[in-house]
């Protein structure tokens, strides 16, 4: 057997989800986001879900880039302003899953308190945080999730700030379902996607994943593919672990598992029922602009 | 492949096989497939495409197993494997 003369002629298998007329991609070589895109396709797939029935909001960064390669209803959002979209949305269409993909920078710095509301509003999402610990796209400066030590184009020296660490931030602010896992992990990535969105409430899942051009360059770790071989040696695998403990230190071992999973009512859930006991029959519950109300 | 006890249904086991596509232009040889590849079936080549990076080859086609852990883990897209009816029986005792 060899490999096919008719290779060019059969399509890839993500083709059907991918806006192809922009492929090839703009990340760099031994990028690991590419790797979280088929996390997230194939998480889709395997749930069967209606592709007219997903929407994907990223905000700004090379994490921001996902929103505009995905062949779903998918929108590329201001700066930190992903997760606000996101709750409209959802708010305008609930029957909808609404997934926010972006990365640290976006997320959890300049969108940090849009972060925490949502999830202490428990609205009902999904948020895929790729942590690469760094502000990439901008040129390497240092983000709120940048190891301590860990060098940065604006902490030449050494980053002398403590990072956050997210599914601390995520489950104390309220989060449903909390997972970490690295773009080596990703079989476990995609079944822990899968989970989040088939979960009811503020889902979160964090993705360690590899920036070659600046994290990986400015702290001498040599490629992309070096970061995956660190993962493979350094992820430790702890379901359940205690978030308090799954700091991320320079070069340290990175707690990864499904940490959090609990059931709450959700934001809008408790929006009708709060209303309903105001005003009893005469009110009638939220459904969405696209229901019958 | 070598087993330390034969399993009882040893003759209605089947390993899949798998055949492999890699879409040369658009790979940007990070090496990702090759290194995890479970069964060492790739090898980046020493041809270049015409942005100058160094597509994977296949050097054991017959090992394929089809886990499809390659095309997950490739970030570029550019690689992918179509599972392939064998007839053979090919666990060894
Ligand atoms: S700068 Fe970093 S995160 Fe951005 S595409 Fe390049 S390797 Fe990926
Ligand atoms: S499908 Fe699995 S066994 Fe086959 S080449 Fe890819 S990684 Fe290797
Ligand atoms: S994983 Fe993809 S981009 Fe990387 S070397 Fe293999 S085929 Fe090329």
């Amino acid at each position: 057997m060899s490999v096919s003369a008719n290779q060019m002629t059969e399509e890839h298998p993500m083709e059907k989800l991918l806006r192809m007329d922009r492929i090839p991609h703009i990340w760099c070589p031994t990028c690991g986001l590419g790797t979280t895109v088929t996390a997230l396709a194939t998480a889709i797939d395997d749930l069967k879900l209606n592709y007219d029935n997903i929407a994907v909001v990223s905000g700004i960064g090379c994490t921001g880039r996902v929103a505009g390669y995905m062949k779903l209803d998918s929108f590329h959002t201001t700066h930190g302003r992903a997760i606000p979209f996101a709750v409209g949305l959802h708010i305008a269409r609930p029957e909808m899953k609404t997934i926010v993909f972006s990365g640290d920078g976006d997320l959890v710095s300049i969108g940090g308190n849009h972060f925490i509301h949502t999830a202490r509003r428990n609205v009902d999402m999904t948020v895929i945080c790729v942590n690469n610990f760094i502000y990439a796209m901008t040129g390497g400066q240092v983000a709120p999730t940048t190891p301590l030590t860990a060098r940065s184009s604006t902490s030449p020296y050494g980053n002398y700030e403590h990072p956050f660490n997210l599914p601390r931030l995520a489950a104390s602010s309220g989060a449903t379902y909390v997972a970490r896992w690295t773009a080596l992990h990703v079989r476990r990535l995609t079944q822990a996607i899968a989970e989040a969105i088939s979960k009811k409430g503020f889902s979160f899942v964090e993705v360690i994943a590899p920036c070659s051009t600046l994290y990986a360059r400015l702290n001498k770790l040599g490629s992309g593919l070096d970061l995956m071989k660190f993962y493979h040696d350094n992820a430790v695998i702890k379901h359940g672990a205690d978030v308090n403990e799954v700091d991320i230190d320079f070069q340290s071992k990175i707690i990864v598992g499904k940490f959090v999973d609990i059931e709450k009512p959700t934001y809008l859930e408790c929006l009708n029922e709060g209303n309903e006991r105001v005003l009893g029959d005469k009110y009638k519950p939220w459904g969405g602009c696209n229901g019958d109300n | 492949m070598k087993l330390w006890r034969t399993p009882l249904d040893v003759d209605k086991l089947k390993i899949p096989r798998g055949e492999l596509h890699i879409i040369k232009e658009r790979c940007k040889g990070c090496g990702f497939c090759v290194q995890y590849c479970p069964k060492g079936v790739l090898k980046l080549s020493d041809e270049f495409n015409s942005k100058g990076y160094h597509p994977p080859e296949v050097v054991k086609p017959d090992e394929c197993v089809n886990c499809d852990l390659c095309e997950m883990l490739c970030p570029d897209f550019a690689i992918f494997c179509v599972r392939v009816e064998t007839e053979e029986k090919e666990v060894a005792n």
